[in-house]
């Protein structure tokens, strides 16, 4: 075939695809393996490697996914980003460099092909989950759940589509070993973190709480009783963090296994749609 | 001279031609003033290659890049200094309107500034007040993919003209006083993935500048331009062809691929009429297997002859580099100790001083965090450890990929002989991708992220002493920062940080004296400049330019 002939093939084809909302690429497993090293440079510094989430970015090996419902809708989350989240637009995150619709459709096939199939039966009472959530376990002291519950953690609406159960687990069973990312600011590198603080003004009053935010003159901090103070640094008497979390360990004397397996039932069954 | 009297007396000298006679003849003050409004006017409006060289000795104007031929980014201004910094305001703001990062260094001449911004913006300003005098933006074809941003450092100047290098890679000169386009060359084919987003270099009557594209296999190159046409001068290939020197040092057809951009700014010495032009990464920019050797000249210095582009000597950094350690950065050129040396804090985390007539060595020192290199070859460089390489697993190395330091420019302040640079300590995840190499695709031939286990990243600001390499102060930011740092007579050092602030340090002790949160993070480099015997600090931050002063 001419060149342009093929060309002409190829576009025609890629349009076809995209009205169908299908992966020109699917099921490819060469195009999955160029797709997995386009993934590593693009996507795994916060969907982590092999896509079971990072830092910042969902587990993408779960066959449900919050944002899209089929390969058409993913390669428009990768092309133009997700507004209101740290998910950028394709070459926009100032590192590295965009991908082409073909890369794209690539990293499409190899996220495709790193699904787990069959999701795990869940484990654990929804209804019970919730009822400890807001009753004995004291969740919802800290954390809020679409609009109920406390201020001082993370608002957990969302986990459910973001997070591995293993990763939900860890957190409650060990909350210090990885703090959440708080405050994403549009141009910071590093999004803040729940860092525990507790500064001592210059009259001697004590304020305990999470950092909401924080530069070199400047610290916002939120305490336990949903308090925000502004405080200027060279102002106070003492500054201390600490990457212990606010948050208690709930342990297996605290919180039963499966009493655990309930609440994460709850948790994981959130921001699903 | 002032702005408001160089346009009052452009009104008046247009208008003035014709009237001349009668408005001489009826008030011979008037005509005096107006005489000599018009002789400093047209005095001042030319910008010669002898006012570049001897840039320096008039701080009031910020001609370049560095500010100097010496790269040295420090200004003899002393009015702001440690006993006033404490009072400094803002004294204007300009909203470029655009979105991405602004990476640019104004110029300041006789009281205009001509600055850059994303997508290939220029606009001139009055300097006094920030109000814009022309804006400039050249339509980008849209299968553009510049790496790391569509960013630009900023401008040249010459006579009535300012240069640029495009995201599309052409090469053009706008008329200084209206932004008209004067000439336009393609340098290269912007489909093969090169750019320009450096600042130029005016030597004599070339404008010099290096290409970018390090993450698509380009062949690297410097090209010299006539400013009065466009004409192409010279180019020097970064990577060596065959049966040139240094071809040998590629495997197979690697150097057709091999990278070396040159996207940085670099200096000159007017006595050997020498350009000091520092090189980047070979590509792919995380592999090293298919291009063995030492990939001359990636990460070197290159000491080019500035009327032919010949080279004289050659440095490389970091030899077959394989963590994307560019040494793109501004190499300064200072005399310590009666002895005439380079001084470059390099990305692969040491600080290089080299004697500047023979390129030789003088000493190599870590100034951060760093674990690919724990021994010395018999001219003092640092020599690579084996299992520093990225793995297929990946494994951890620092500095991490964004390096110990990057493109942002450091200081070398006279008075204390300190050199000042913004660090990082940051290491990755170095981990090997194979990628083919296709044309106008990234070919990174790796993947890298921050490290878990080297958390916190750490951000600096670090003074070194370059007779001893030894990091004698330093100021930890909050966060990583990408801003540039300025030096000035008044004891101060000024530099921004990634949650918006811009700080003036006492260059003495790096203690904050001021700082102003501008509500942007910066990405760009202080100048110190003056209009009406008034000294000005600014700097470009979030998506605007600042302009600050005494009360």
């Amino acid at each position: 075939m001419t060149r342009p002939g093929a060309l002409c093939l190829v576009i025609v084809l890629a349009i076809a695809a995209r009205l169908e909302g299908q992966n020109p690429l699917a099921g490819d497993a060469k195009a999955a393996k160029a797709g997995e090293y386009e993934f590593r440079i693009n996507c795994a510094l916060c969907h982590g490697l092999g896509a079971r989430g990072g830092g910042r970015g969902p587990d993408l090996t779960r066959a449900q996914k919050k944002h899209t419902h089929n390969d058409a809708e993913m390669f428009q989350v990768i092309s133009s980003g997700i507004p209101g989240t740290a998910m950028p637009a394709n070459g926009t995150n100032g590192q590295g460099v965009g991908m082409t619709d073909e890369e794209i459709w690539q990293i499409i096939t190899y996220i495709r092909s790193q699904e787990v199939k069959t999701p795990v039966a869940p484990q654990g009472s929804v209804a019970k989950g919730k009822e400890l959530f807001y009753g004995d376990a004291n969740c919802s002291l800290c954390h809020m759940v679409e609009g109920r519950g406390g201020r001082f953690g993370p608002d957990l609406s969302g986990v459910g589509g973001s997070r591995t159960r293993e990763a939900i687990i860890e957190s409650v069973r060990n909350p210090s070993r990885r703090l959440a990312w708080g405050l994403t600011e549009a141009t910071k590198e590093f999004p803040q973190e729940y860092e525990s603080v507790t500064a001592v003004t210059s009259d001697g009053r004590t304020i305990k709480g999470v950092t909401l935010n924080e530069d070199s003159f400047t610290v916002q901090i939120m305490d336990s009783n949903e308090q925000i103070h502004s405080l200027q640094k060279d102002t106070l008497r003492s500054l201390t963090k600490s990457r212990e979390s606010a948050m208690p360990k709930y342990d297996a004397d605290v919180l039963s296994d499966k009493d655990l397996g309930d609440v994460v039932a709850f948790l994981t069954s959130l921001g699903v749609k | 001279m002032s702005v408001a009297r160089a346009s009052w007396v452009k009104t008046f000298c247009r208008k003035g031609r014709k009237e001349i006679p009668q408005r001489a003849l009826r008030t011979a003050r008037y005509g005096l003033i107006f005489l000599v409004a018009c002789f400093s006017h047209s005095l001042y409006a030319q910008v010669t290659s002898e006012r570049l060289v001897n840039s320096a000795k008039t701080p009031q104007n910020w001609m370049m890049y560095s500010g100097d031929y010496s790269g040295q980014r420090s200004s003899r201004l002393d009015q702001i200094n440690v006993t006033n910094a404490h009072s400094m305001v803002a004294k204007w703001v300009y909203q470029t309107g655009s979105t991405g990062k602004l990476e640019t260094t104004p110029l300041v001449v006789d009281g205009i500034m001509y600055a850059t911004g994303p997508d290939n913006r220029a606009f001139a300003l009055d300097a006094r007040t920030g109000r814009p005098i022309w804006m400039y933006q050249r339509q980008i074809p849209g299968d553009i993919r510049p790496c790391c941003g569509r960013v630009n450092r900023g401008l040249a100047i010459l006579g009535d003209k300012v240069f640029m290098g495009t995201l599309d890679a052409h090469v053009i000169a706008l008329d200084a006083k209206t932004g008209n386009v004067i000439w336009d060359v393609a340098a290269a084919d912007y489909r093969t993935g090169h750019s320009f987003t450096v600042a130029p270099l005016v030597v004599k009557n070339l404008v010099v500048l290096g290409v970018s594209g390090g993450e698509y296999g380009i062949r690297g190159f410097i090209d010299a331009y006539e400013a009065d046409t466009g004409a192409r001068k010279w180019r020097f290939y970064t990577v060596p062809g065959p049966g040139e020197p240094g071809h040998d040092s590629w495997g197979g057809d690697s150097w057709k691929v091999g990278g070396a951009p040159a996207w940085n700014t670099g200096t000159y010495d007017p006595p050997s009429n020498q350009l000091f032009w520092p090189t980047g990464n070979p590509s792919p920019s995380n592999r090293g297997e298919g291009r063995e050797g030492d990939n001359l000249y990636s990460n070197s210095l290159l000491a080019l002859d500035a009327d032919s582009g010949k080279l004289n000597w050659y440095f490389q950094f970091t030899k077959h580099d394989e963590h994307d350690w560019d040494a793109t950065q501004v190499p300064i050129l200072a005399d310590v100790g009666g002895k005439h040396l380079i001084a470059q804090a390099n990305r692969n985390g040491f600080f290089y001083v080299i004697d500047r007539s023979s390129g030789k060595l003088v000493s190599a020192t870590s100034y951060g965090k760093q674990t690919w290199s724990d021994t010395k070859d018999s001219e003092g460089r640092p020599v690579a450890k084996k299992e520093a390489s990225p793995t297929l697993e990946g494994h951890t190395v620092c500095p991490g990929a964004l390096g110990t330091t990057n493109y942002m420019p450091p200081t070398y302040d006279a008075q204390t002989g300190l050199f000042y640079v913004t660090a990082r300590d940051q290491c990755d995840i170095f981990s090997t991708a194979p990628q083919p190499y296709e044309a106008g695709h990234a070919f990174y031939g790796s993947a890298y992220f921050p490290s878990e286990e080297a958390r916190p990243y750490l951000g600096f600001l670090k003074a070194i002493d370059p007779a001893t390499g030894e990091v004698k102060n330093k100021f930890q930011h909050t966060s990583p920062t990408w801003s540039g740092v300025l030096s000035t007579a008044g004891g101060l050092v000024f530099s921004g940080d990634a949650e918006g602030n811009f700080i003036a340090f006492d260059a003495a002790t790096l203690k904050p004296l001021w700082h102003f949160q501008m509500g942007g993070a910066v990405y760009a480099a202080p100048i110190a400049f003056a209009v009406d015997g008034k000294e000005y600090v600014a700097i470009a931050a979030g998506s605007a330019v600042y302009a600050f002063g005494l009360p």
